[in-house]
């Protein structure tokens, strides 16, 4: 009988920590726009354009 | 006396916000007549325009005109040619000559601390509007900005809202060069004066996001550990067991009680306050009902509590509350005046023309003015003379002409040649934008609040508490106080609205998004109730009744009684492609029409593409008279066109007799008087059925601020019981709505301009008319394209429907209330019941709502089908 203490309470550990992955990807605005990153899928990178510009991330500039 | 015209000859000059507005050039809307068998036409590679004679071509490429090759070359040379995989022709066609001094303006520290999102000094994000994009190439080519210029950074597109956020560099790249790059690759951002407001910031949708998500997670953990209480643990396990899953879902609820219900909290305080009984009251007082009696049963050890109940009914109503904000990210239904005047504005100084931000101008500055530009503010005309276009600031058809000295008026645009203004008030105390001053724009409206809702929740509170308090009091007299009390808690609980609540944004929120594809936009669902009690309806003339490009033109013979001949249509028509008078582009596009029907075979070269045209070098000695007409020499024949006025001056005589009545341009050609081209602004089509339907149910009025002209012809349209107002002020309209309302009518606006504002924001529900999607409109409740205009009448039976089917809803969760009360009040409410009834009173309230609604679309005759 104690082990399903144990269980019911990692259960729920699991399901906290999926929470928080949630909480985590509402606060980072992962939900603000929900149109346009599918619209990014569509979007491959060809072999010529990074062989020949700078690559994104290089160029990365985020407020800090 | 006449004035040599330093006419800028092209559509090349137009503002961005003004060549919107004008939809498509003349020649673009003639190409698809043009598209007969035996036309060579052949599609640009960067904008799928078809290329004129001679063809551009660059290897096995064509191109349509040197902007788009510039551009191709440009995206070539920094190895972005993946943009053309990714959609047809996806490039746009860049109109404008770049002019370097245009966005200096944007430079100035002032205007960038409004402007911009962000700057630290070294990083700064500006987020621009950018109405040119499309299509998935677009994002692509815009998020990969970085690799035009150095000095930019990340680029984030937002495509619903046609949004592109850019972090910069400030000391690499300015924001005049930045934007001035957009413009370049013909991605020109629109910059209004309503762009130094601050954005709002989007931050309640994660609020609401976070809010829904806890509550799901405490009301699936809460139902796992519900269930082995209610499926009956055995003696062995249900000591430890039942206490254990008590404890961890009074846990659990206690933040869905606290962050996920806070806003029901707080509404319900303000409500209390200031005595409205809105929903949130009993939302509020089931939940402290939930909670309280839980509480008391695990902890006294009673029993398991309710707290599945209250998570689910947190979560519901949630979903039920993210359901009604549907919002159109593209429209903005609150838009003042300051999102139709532009930003810039070209300030005369002693050393030259000088782009400055309109917040800068100063009264008594002196403004240069060029085609299609707006006049920024009240102002006097200091080089004349000018032509000025109100229509979409005063409703008059006809543009005016004005002499040196007089004064003309703020949101008004200027056609023709350059003049230069005097401003005589701010931007801000223009006798136009002083009408968003008036108290109607102050206030909050306050039809908001009054939905169905709250009018039966005002009654369903009394009466729930009314048999809370009677159930605890008769128990308490029959000698049972504990069940007394559980039986006041009870009844709280079960009588908890959520069906009810959940009634009126699922029926209208379905209404709301069944709409949408057709292209008539709400801003919220609640605007359907106020459409079911609608009973007058007003109607704006110009721009609403009347398309302000659809003049039907007509030529009608002089003495001679001779048609024109195709080499006269000729002349005409290149003669009057170098104006660009409204009356001129017309009659251009009229002849156009002829033209091609006379003779379908391309034969020499031409400007457009279109046959035999004559190239505007060969035409001597082209003078514009604003207020007068046009002139100049065509192959050796001197053409005039123009007012009859003007004609008789320069010394052509002709009879009166059989002239027609109204709008007309006479046309002279080598002295002689042929005839004259009749201009007649009729009504969109199917007006005259909708405003038949309408007149049934009706009251129909005209307020139109358009002088008095074929008020016969609209006494038929609109039946003879109608009001029609001619020559209405902005200010006139909006008293005329306010005396209505005052004298208890339900009144419904329909208009399309800045004349119709404050009309517009007084009715009950404003409907704002658009050319395209997407185009400025004023404030409204209502955004819909021209093209759907016919279908108000849908559009009132299906809110109609909408409210019936939301009070039959209502009727149903009464039934479960009914149902649910009975058990409570006899004080044998058991958390298995509760949790069994909520549910599914909600399912069965949401799926009627939907389906009964969807049906009701269809039977309107508002289905996409």
């Amino acid at each position: 009988m104690s082990v399903l203490f144990i269980l019911i309470l990692v259960s729920l550990g699991l399901a906290l920590s999926f929470l928080a992955g949630f909480i985590w990807a509402v606060k980072s605005g992962q939900f603000e726009d929900t149109c346009t990153p599918s619209m990014r899928i569509l979007t491959e990178e060809t072999t010529q354009a990074t062989k020949t510009s700078k690559s994104f991330k290089q160029n990365e500039l985020k407020p800090s | 006396m006449a004035v040599e015209s330093g006419l800028d000859k092209t559509l090349d000059d137009l503002p961005q916000h003004a060549l919107a507005r004008l939809a498509l050039s003349i020649p673009d809307r003639l190409r698809d007549s043009s598209r007969e068998p035996g036309l060579r036409q052949v599609a640009c590679f960067h904008c799928g325009e078809p290329c004129p004679e001679p063809i551009l071509a660059k290897g096995e490429k064509q191109f349509c005109c040197h902007g788009c090759l510039a551009v191709h070359d440009l995206l070539a040379e920094h190895g972005l040619e993946q943009f053309y995989d990714l959609s047809v022709n996806p490039g746009v066609r860049v109109v404008k000559r770049d002019r370097r001094e245009e966005w200096a303006y944007l430079d100035d520290v002032k205007v960038q601390r409004q402007l911009l999102d962000f700057s630290d000094g070294k990083v700064s994000r500006v987020r621009l509007r950018i109405p040119a994009v499309h299509c998935v190439a677009c994002v692509w080519l815009l998020e990969n900005l970085f690799r035009l210029a150095d000095g930019i950074g990340r680029c984030e597109v937002d495509f619903a809202r046609r949004e592109v956020a850019i972090c910069y560099e400030a000391e690499k790249i300015s924001l005049s060069q930045l934007v001035s790059l957009l413009a370049s690759i013909g991605y020109e951002p629109e910059l209004t004066l309503g762009e130094l407001e601050a954005r709002p910031k989007h931050a309640a949708g994660k609020r609401q996001w976070l809010q829904i998500g806890i509550a799901g997670f405490a009301f699936g953990n809460i139902m796992l550990f519900s269930l082995p209480v209610y499926l009956g643990l055995d003696s062995l396990s249900g000591p430890f067991f039942t206490p254990l899953f008590g404890y961890l879902s009074l846990l659990l609820a206690a933040p869905v009680l606290v962050y996920s219900a806070a806003d029901y909290w707080r509404t319900a305080l303000l409500c209390l306050r200031q005595r409205m009984l809105r929903l949130d009251v009993p939302i509020a007082l089931g939940l402290a009902a939930l909670y309280a009696q839980s509480t008391y049963e695990i902890i006294g050890g009673h029993g398991a509590g309710y707290l599945d109940s209250l998570a689910g009914l947190v979560f519901f109503l949630l979903c039920g509350r993210v359901f009604q904000q549907r919002t159109h990210d593209r429209l903005i239904f609150d838009r003042d005046y300051k999102s139709f005047f532009p930003l810039s504005v070209t300030r005369q100084t002693s050393a030259g023309p000088q782009v400055i931000a309109l917040p800068a101008l100063q009264v008594g500055d002196r403004v240069v003015l060029r085609n299609r530009e707006l006049i920024p503010a009240d102002a006097r005309l200091v080089t004349g003379p000018a032509l000025i276009d109100y229509s979409f600031v005063t409703g008059e058809s006809e543009p005016v002409p004005r002499q040196a000295g007089d004064y003309v008026y703020a949101g008004g645009q200027q056609i023709g040649a350059a003049v230069a203004i005097e401003t005589v008030k701010a931007v801000s105390q223009s006798y136009l934008t002083s009408l968003w001053n008036q108290e109607a724009f102050q206030k909050k409206s306050a039809h908001d609040l009054d939905t169905l809702t709250n009018r039966y929740s005002r009654r369903f509170t009394l009466i729930v508490v009314a048999i809370a308090l009677g159930a605890a009091l008769c128990w308490t007299l029959a000698g049972e106080p504990a069940r007394a009390i559980k039986a006041f808690a009870s009844v709280l609980i079960v009588a908890c609205p959520c069906a009810l609540a959940l009634a009126a944004p699922f029926a209208l929120g379905t209404a709301q998004r069944l709409l949408a594809p057709l292209l008539i936009f709400l801003k919220n669902p609640f605007v359907l109730e106020r459409l079911a009690q609608i009973d007058t309806i007003v109607f704006d003339k110009t721009g609403t009744l009347t398309a302000a490009q659809d003049s039907r033109v007509s030529f009608v013979p002089g003495a001679s009684r001779l048609e024109l001949s195709t080499r006269e249509m000729i002349w005409v028509c290149s003669l009057a492609g170098q104006s660009v008078h409204p009356k001129a582009l017309q009659t251009q596009e009229h002849l156009l029409v002829n033209l091609n029907e006379c003779s379908p075979s391309s034969s020499s070269s031409s400007k457009h593409g279109m046959p035999g045209l004559i190239a505007p070098d060969a035409i001597e000695a082209f003078r514009e008279i604003p207020g007068g007409g046009i002139s100049g020499r065509v192959q050796g024949h001197s053409i005039l066109l123009g007012s009859g006025a003007w004609l008789e001056e320069c010394g052509i005589a002709f009879e009166e007799a059989n002239q027609p009545s109204g709008s007309a341009s006479y046309l002279a050609i080598d002295g002689h008087f042929r005839g004259a081209f009749s201009f007649s602004n009729p009504p969109r089509p199917e007006i005259d059925h909708l405003l038949g339907n309408l007149s049934e149910d009706y009251e129909l009025i005209l307020l139109s601020g358009d002088k008095e002209r074929g008020r016969d012809s609209y006494r038929k349209l609109f039946g003879p019981k109608a009001e029609l107002h001619f020559s209405q002020t902005p200010f006139d309209k909006l008293r005329f709505i306010r005396a209505l309302q005052e004298a208890g009518k339900m009144v419904m606006m329909v208009g399309d301009g800045l004349n119709d504002a404050g009309a517009l924001k007084q009715s009950h529900v404003g409907v704002a008319v658009v050319e395209r999607v997407g185009l400025f409109s004023p404030a409204s409740d209502i955004i819909l394209p021209a093209s759907q205009l016919p279908r108000l009448t849908n559009l009132l039976a299906l809110a109609r429907k909408a409210v019936r089917v939301v009070q039959s809803s209502f009727a149903i969760s009464a039934f479960y209330n009914l149902a649910g009360v009975s058990i409570a009040a006899a004080g044998i409410l058991s958390p298995l019941i509760c949790a069994i009834l909520m549910p599914l009173s909600s399912i069965t309230v949401v799926l009627f709502a939907c389906g009964l609604t969807t049906w009701a679309t269809r039977t309107v005759g508002l289905s996409k089908r």
